[in-house]
Protein backbone atom coordinates (compact mmCIF):
# COMPACT_ATOMS: atom_id res chain seq x y z
CA UNK A 1 0.00 0.00 0.00
CA UNK A 2 2.70 2.41 1.04
CA UNK A 3 4.91 1.56 -1.91
CA UNK A 4 1.96 1.81 -4.27
CA UNK A 5 1.09 5.30 -3.04
CA UNK A 6 4.73 6.29 -3.27
CA UNK A 7 5.09 5.09 -6.87
CA UNK A 8 1.88 6.82 -7.95
CA UNK A 9 3.25 9.99 -6.47
CA UNK A 10 0.69 10.72 -3.77
CA UNK A 11 3.19 10.31 -0.99
CA UNK A 12 6.13 12.66 -0.86
CA UNK A 13 8.03 10.45 1.56
CA UNK A 14 7.77 6.81 2.53
CA UNK A 15 8.22 6.80 6.27
CA UNK A 16 6.55 3.43 6.64
CA UNK A 17 6.16 3.63 10.40
CA UNK A 18 4.46 7.01 10.45
CA UNK A 19 2.22 6.12 7.56
CA UNK A 20 1.00 2.97 9.29
CA UNK A 21 0.41 4.92 12.49
CA UNK A 22 -1.74 7.35 10.55
CA UNK A 23 -3.67 4.54 8.90
CA UNK A 24 -4.24 3.00 12.33
CA UNK A 25 -5.60 6.27 13.69
CA UNK A 26 -7.91 6.69 10.70
CA UNK A 27 -9.10 3.10 11.06
CA UNK A 28 -9.70 3.53 14.77
CA UNK A 29 -11.72 6.70 14.29
CA UNK A 30 -13.75 5.29 11.41
CA UNK A 31 -14.30 2.03 13.27
CA UNK A 32 -15.69 3.71 16.34
CA UNK A 33 -17.88 6.00 14.27
CA UNK A 34 -19.31 3.11 12.26
CA UNK A 35 -19.85 1.04 15.40
CA UNK A 36 -21.83 3.87 16.97
CA UNK A 37 -24.38 4.22 14.15
CA UNK A 38 -26.41 1.07 14.72
CA UNK A 39 -26.57 1.18 18.53
CA UNK A 40 -27.45 4.90 18.32
CA UNK A 41 -30.50 4.13 16.22
CA UNK A 42 -31.30 1.11 18.39
CA UNK A 43 -31.15 2.99 21.69
CA UNK A 44 -33.28 5.72 20.16
CA UNK A 45 -35.93 3.16 19.22
CA UNK A 46 -35.84 1.52 22.65
CA UNK A 47 -36.14 4.75 24.63
CA UNK A 48 -38.68 6.29 22.26
CA UNK A 49 -41.00 3.31 22.51
CA UNK A 50 -40.51 3.17 26.28
CA UNK A 51 -41.56 6.85 26.57
CA UNK A 52 -44.62 6.14 24.41
CA UNK A 53 -45.55 3.22 26.66
CA UNK A 54 -45.06 5.29 29.81
CA UNK A 55 -47.18 8.11 28.42
CA UNK A 56 -49.99 5.72 27.54
CA UNK A 57 -49.92 3.80 30.79
CA UNK A 58 -48.23 5.80 33.54
CA UNK A 59 -49.08 3.13 36.13
CA UNK A 60 -46.72 0.66 34.41
CA UNK A 61 -43.85 3.17 34.30
CA UNK A 62 -41.68 1.27 36.79
CA UNK A 63 -41.75 -1.98 34.88
CA UNK A 64 -41.22 -0.23 31.56
CA UNK A 65 -38.23 1.65 32.93
CA UNK A 66 -36.53 -1.54 34.15
CA UNK A 67 -37.11 -3.24 30.81
CA UNK A 68 -35.88 -0.11 29.02
CA UNK A 69 -32.58 -0.20 30.92
CA UNK A 70 -32.22 -3.88 30.04
CA UNK A 71 -32.82 -3.13 26.36
CA UNK A 72 -30.34 -0.26 26.45
CA UNK A 73 -27.74 -2.50 28.08
CA UNK A 74 -28.06 -5.16 25.38
CA UNK A 75 -28.01 -2.64 22.54
CA UNK A 76 -25.14 -0.65 23.97
CA UNK A 77 -22.84 -3.67 24.08
CA UNK A 78 -22.14 -3.40 20.33
CA UNK A 79 -21.12 0.25 20.58
CA UNK A 80 -18.88 -0.60 23.52
CA UNK A 81 -17.12 -3.34 21.56
CA UNK A 82 -16.47 -0.69 18.89
CA UNK A 83 -15.04 1.55 21.61
CA UNK A 84 -12.77 -1.26 22.80
CA UNK A 85 -11.46 -1.78 19.25
CA UNK A 86 -10.88 1.98 19.06
CA UNK A 87 -8.75 1.88 22.22
CA UNK A 88 -6.84 -1.16 21.00
CA UNK A 89 -6.08 0.37 17.61
CA UNK A 90 -4.87 3.70 18.96
CA UNK A 91 -1.22 4.24 18.03
CA UNK B 1 -1.08 12.36 20.85
CA UNK B 2 -2.02 15.96 20.35
CA UNK B 3 -5.52 17.36 20.16
CA UNK B 4 -5.95 21.08 19.36
CA UNK B 5 -2.16 21.29 19.59
CA UNK B 6 -2.33 20.28 23.27
CA UNK B 7 -0.28 17.42 24.59
CA UNK B 8 -2.87 14.84 25.53
CA UNK B 9 -1.50 12.02 27.71
CA UNK B 10 -1.37 8.58 26.14
CA UNK B 11 -4.04 6.12 27.20
CA UNK B 12 -1.59 3.98 29.13
CA UNK B 13 -0.58 7.01 31.21
CA UNK B 14 -4.16 7.42 32.36
CA UNK B 15 -4.88 3.87 33.43
CA UNK B 16 -1.65 2.07 34.37
CA UNK B 17 -0.62 3.14 37.84
CA UNK B 18 2.87 2.43 39.15
CA UNK B 19 3.27 0.11 42.13
CA UNK B 20 3.22 1.65 45.59
CA UNK B 21 4.36 -1.27 47.71
CA UNK B 22 5.50 -4.89 47.35
CA UNK B 23 6.43 -4.25 43.74
CA UNK B 24 7.45 -7.15 41.47
CA UNK B 25 5.55 -9.67 43.56
CA UNK B 26 2.06 -11.10 43.25
CA UNK B 27 0.95 -8.89 46.15
CA UNK B 28 1.96 -5.63 44.43
CA UNK B 29 -0.26 -2.74 45.43
CA UNK B 30 -1.11 0.19 43.25
CA UNK B 31 -3.91 2.76 43.25
CA UNK B 32 -6.36 0.45 41.48
CA UNK B 33 -5.94 -2.43 43.90
CA UNK B 34 -6.12 -0.04 46.87
CA UNK B 35 -9.46 1.21 45.48
CA UNK B 36 -10.67 -2.38 45.27
CA UNK B 37 -9.63 -3.05 48.87
CA UNK B 38 -11.27 0.16 50.14
CA UNK B 39 -14.48 -0.59 48.25
CA UNK B 40 -14.60 -4.09 49.72
CA UNK B 41 -14.04 -2.70 53.23
CA UNK B 42 -16.73 -0.06 52.65
CA UNK B 43 -19.25 -2.72 51.63
CA UNK B 44 -18.43 -4.96 54.58
CA UNK B 45 -18.33 -2.12 57.12
CA UNK B 46 -21.56 -0.49 55.90
CA UNK B 47 -23.63 -3.64 56.23
CA UNK B 48 -21.75 -4.93 59.27
CA UNK B 49 -22.34 -1.73 61.24
CA UNK B 50 -25.93 -1.58 60.06
CA UNK B 51 -26.61 -5.11 61.23
CA UNK B 52 -24.88 -4.78 64.59
CA UNK B 53 -27.42 -2.56 66.35
CA UNK B 54 -30.78 -3.48 64.88
CA UNK B 55 -33.35 -0.89 65.87
CA UNK B 56 -37.02 -1.14 64.95
CA UNK B 57 -37.00 2.42 63.68
CA UNK B 58 -33.83 2.65 61.55
CA UNK B 59 -31.58 5.67 61.77
CA UNK B 60 -28.14 6.61 60.53
CA UNK B 61 -26.22 3.91 58.71
CA UNK B 62 -28.94 1.34 59.24
CA UNK B 63 -31.30 3.60 57.31
CA UNK B 64 -28.87 3.74 54.37
CA UNK B 65 -28.38 -0.03 54.34
CA UNK B 66 -32.10 -0.75 54.56
CA UNK B 67 -32.79 1.73 51.78
CA UNK B 68 -30.24 0.00 49.57
CA UNK B 69 -31.62 -3.45 50.34
CA UNK B 70 -35.16 -2.23 49.65
CA UNK B 71 -34.03 -0.79 46.33
CA UNK B 72 -32.40 -4.04 45.26
CA UNK B 73 -35.42 -6.04 46.39
CA UNK B 74 -38.10 -3.89 44.77
CA UNK B 75 -36.38 -2.75 41.59
CA UNK B 76 -34.13 -5.68 40.76
CA UNK B 77 -35.28 -8.94 42.30
CA UNK B 78 -39.07 -8.51 42.23
CA UNK B 79 -39.02 -7.13 38.69
CA UNK B 80 -36.96 -9.93 37.19
CA UNK B 81 -37.02 -13.14 39.27
CA UNK B 82 -40.06 -12.71 41.50
CA UNK B 83 -40.67 -13.68 45.11
CA UNK B 84 -38.54 -16.83 44.96
CA UNK B 85 -35.51 -14.71 44.05
CA UNK B 86 -35.38 -13.42 47.65
CA UNK B 87 -32.79 -16.06 48.56
CA UNK B 88 -30.32 -14.44 46.12
CA UNK B 89 -30.71 -11.06 47.84
CA UNK B 90 -27.37 -11.21 49.77
CA UNK B 91 -25.41 -12.00 46.59
CA UNK B 92 -27.14 -9.35 44.48
CA UNK B 93 -27.02 -6.65 47.16
CA UNK B 94 -23.33 -7.09 47.85
CA UNK B 95 -22.64 -7.21 44.09
CA UNK B 96 -24.51 -3.93 43.59
CA UNK B 97 -22.81 -2.08 46.42
CA UNK B 98 -19.32 -3.43 45.67
CA UNK B 99 -19.53 -2.28 42.04
CA UNK B 100 -21.09 1.02 43.05
CA UNK B 101 -18.39 1.80 45.61
CA UNK B 102 -15.64 1.00 43.09
CA UNK B 103 -17.29 3.17 40.44
CA UNK B 104 -18.02 6.16 42.64
CA UNK B 105 -14.30 6.74 43.25
CA UNK B 106 -14.36 8.23 39.77
CA UNK B 107 -15.75 11.51 41.11
CA UNK B 108 -14.34 11.59 44.65
CA UNK B 109 -11.80 14.44 44.77
CA UNK B 110 -8.08 13.55 44.86
CA UNK B 111 -8.81 9.92 44.01
CA UNK B 112 -10.79 10.32 40.79
CA UNK B 113 -10.15 6.96 39.28
CA UNK B 114 -12.85 4.39 38.65
CA UNK B 115 -11.35 1.05 39.64
CA UNK B 116 -13.59 -0.70 37.14
CA UNK B 117 -11.81 0.95 34.23
CA UNK B 118 -9.21 -1.79 34.64
CA UNK B 119 -10.41 -5.18 33.48
CA UNK B 120 -9.53 -7.17 36.63
CA UNK B 121 -12.63 -6.87 38.79
CA UNK B 122 -15.24 -6.72 35.98
CA UNK B 123 -13.81 -9.92 34.49
CA UNK B 124 -13.66 -11.68 37.86
CA UNK B 125 -17.23 -10.66 38.72
CA UNK B 126 -18.47 -11.79 35.30
CA UNK B 127 -16.81 -15.18 35.84
CA UNK B 128 -18.41 -15.46 39.28
CA UNK B 129 -21.81 -14.63 37.77
CA UNK B 130 -21.21 -17.20 35.01
CA UNK B 131 -20.47 -19.93 37.56
CA UNK B 132 -23.45 -18.90 39.71
CA UNK B 133 -26.10 -18.93 37.01
CA UNK B 134 -24.85 -22.16 35.47
CA UNK B 135 -24.77 -23.81 38.90
CA UNK B 136 -28.30 -22.62 39.68
CA UNK B 137 -29.52 -23.84 36.28
CA UNK B 138 -28.01 -27.30 36.75
CA UNK B 139 -29.28 -27.56 40.32
CA UNK B 140 -32.86 -26.49 39.62
CA UNK B 141 -33.43 -28.18 36.26
CA UNK B 142 -30.84 -30.94 36.16
CA UNK B 143 -27.98 -30.99 33.67
CA UNK B 144 -30.07 -32.34 30.78
CA UNK B 145 -33.01 -30.06 31.48
CA UNK B 146 -30.79 -26.99 31.76
CA UNK B 147 -29.00 -27.74 28.49
CA UNK B 148 -32.35 -28.47 26.83
CA UNK B 149 -34.01 -25.21 27.91
CA UNK B 150 -30.96 -23.08 27.18
CA UNK B 151 -29.92 -24.65 23.88
CA UNK B 152 -33.25 -25.85 22.43
CA UNK B 153 -35.84 -23.14 23.02
CA UNK B 154 -39.37 -24.51 22.55
CA UNK B 155 -41.65 -23.37 19.74
CA UNK B 156 -38.96 -23.38 17.05
CA UNK B 157 -39.36 -25.53 13.89
CA UNK B 158 -37.14 -28.61 14.04
CA UNK B 159 -34.93 -27.69 11.08
CA UNK B 160 -34.14 -24.27 12.53
CA UNK B 161 -32.37 -25.87 15.50
CA UNK B 162 -29.39 -26.24 13.14
CA UNK B 163 -29.01 -22.45 13.32
CA UNK B 164 -30.59 -21.65 16.68
CA UNK B 165 -28.59 -24.06 18.83
CA UNK B 166 -25.08 -22.81 17.91
CA UNK B 167 -26.26 -19.21 18.36
CA UNK B 168 -27.66 -20.01 21.80
CA UNK B 169 -24.51 -21.95 22.70
CA UNK B 170 -22.41 -18.89 21.89
CA UNK B 171 -24.67 -16.28 23.42
CA UNK B 172 -25.42 -18.13 26.66
CA UNK B 173 -22.05 -19.55 27.56
CA UNK B 174 -19.58 -17.19 25.89
CA UNK B 175 -21.07 -13.82 24.97
CA UNK B 176 -22.96 -13.32 28.26
CA UNK B 177 -19.97 -13.11 30.63
CA UNK B 178 -17.90 -11.33 27.97
CA UNK B 179 -20.46 -8.60 27.36
CA UNK B 180 -21.15 -8.30 31.09
CA UNK B 181 -17.47 -7.58 31.76
CA UNK B 182 -16.91 -5.37 28.71
CA UNK B 183 -20.03 -3.29 29.40
CA UNK B 184 -18.93 -2.32 32.89
CA UNK B 185 -15.27 -1.84 31.99
CA UNK B 186 -15.79 0.17 28.80
CA UNK B 187 -18.42 2.42 30.33
CA UNK B 188 -16.17 3.41 33.23
CA UNK B 189 -13.15 3.76 30.93
CA UNK B 190 -15.09 6.01 28.55
CA UNK B 191 -16.32 8.11 31.46
CA UNK B 192 -12.81 8.53 32.84
CA UNK B 193 -11.48 9.46 29.38
CA UNK B 194 -14.21 12.10 28.99
CA UNK B 195 -13.44 13.64 32.37
CA UNK B 196 -9.69 13.65 31.68
CA UNK B 197 -10.22 15.21 28.25
CA UNK B 198 -12.19 18.13 29.61
CA UNK B 199 -9.87 18.58 32.59
CA UNK B 200 -6.83 18.76 30.27
CA UNK B 201 -8.71 21.08 27.93
CA UNK B 202 -9.75 23.51 30.65
CA UNK B 203 -6.29 23.49 32.20
CA UNK B 204 -4.69 24.23 28.82
CA UNK B 205 -7.19 26.92 27.81
CA UNK B 206 -6.99 28.66 31.19
CA UNK B 207 -4.00 30.64 29.92
CA UNK B 208 -6.06 32.28 27.16
CA UNK B 209 -8.34 34.13 29.56
CA UNK B 210 -11.35 33.27 31.66
CA UNK B 211 -13.97 32.71 28.96
CA UNK B 212 -12.29 29.93 26.95
CA UNK B 213 -11.12 28.30 30.16
CA UNK B 214 -14.53 28.39 31.81
CA UNK B 215 -16.42 26.76 28.94
CA UNK B 216 -14.74 23.34 29.19
CA UNK B 217 -14.80 23.70 32.96
CA UNK B 218 -18.60 23.95 32.96
CA UNK B 219 -18.67 20.91 30.73
CA UNK B 220 -16.41 19.14 33.24
CA UNK B 221 -18.82 19.94 36.09
CA UNK B 222 -21.80 18.73 34.06
CA UNK B 223 -19.98 15.53 33.08
CA UNK B 224 -19.02 14.89 36.72
CA UNK B 225 -22.72 14.95 37.62
CA UNK B 226 -23.41 12.68 34.66
CA UNK B 227 -20.69 10.26 35.76
CA UNK B 228 -22.24 9.98 39.25
CA UNK B 229 -25.41 8.88 37.46
CA UNK B 230 -23.48 6.50 35.20
CA UNK B 231 -21.64 4.81 38.05
CA UNK B 232 -24.92 4.06 39.83
CA UNK B 233 -26.53 3.00 36.53
CA UNK B 234 -23.74 0.58 35.62
CA UNK B 235 -23.90 -1.09 39.03
CA UNK B 236 -27.68 -1.34 38.57
CA UNK B 237 -27.36 -2.80 35.07
CA UNK B 238 -24.73 -5.36 36.10
CA UNK B 239 -26.89 -6.50 39.00
CA UNK B 240 -30.15 -6.59 37.03
CA UNK B 241 -28.54 -8.59 34.23
CA UNK B 242 -27.23 -11.04 36.82
CA UNK B 243 -30.77 -11.31 38.20
CA UNK B 244 -32.17 -11.86 34.70
CA UNK B 245 -29.64 -14.64 34.01
CA UNK B 246 -30.37 -16.29 37.37
CA UNK B 247 -34.12 -16.04 36.72
CA UNK B 248 -33.65 -17.54 33.28
CA UNK B 249 -31.75 -20.54 34.59
CA UNK B 250 -34.26 -21.04 37.42
CA UNK B 251 -37.20 -21.47 35.07
CA UNK B 252 -35.87 -21.88 31.53
CA UNK B 253 -37.24 -19.73 28.74
CA UNK B 254 -40.98 -20.32 28.64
Amino acid sequence: MVNLLATIGILAQTEAGEFLEGLKAIGAGLGYGLAAIGPGIGIGLVVGNAVTAMARQPESAGMVRTTMFLGIAFTEALALIGFVVFILLLP
Amino acid sequence: MSIFALDFPAVTHLFEWPDIAFSDTYLALNKTSLIYLVAMLLTVVTFGLAARKRALVPSGIQHVAEGGINFVEQNIVMETIGAEGRKFMPFLTSLFFFIFFINIFEVIPFIQFPGNSRMAVPMLLALVVWVVYNYIGVRSQGLGGYLKTSLFPPGVPKALYLIVTPIHLFSTFLIRPLSLAIRLWANMMAGHLLLVTFAVLSAALWGFGYVPGLLPFFMLVLLTAFEIFVSALQAFIFTILTAVYIGGSLHGDH
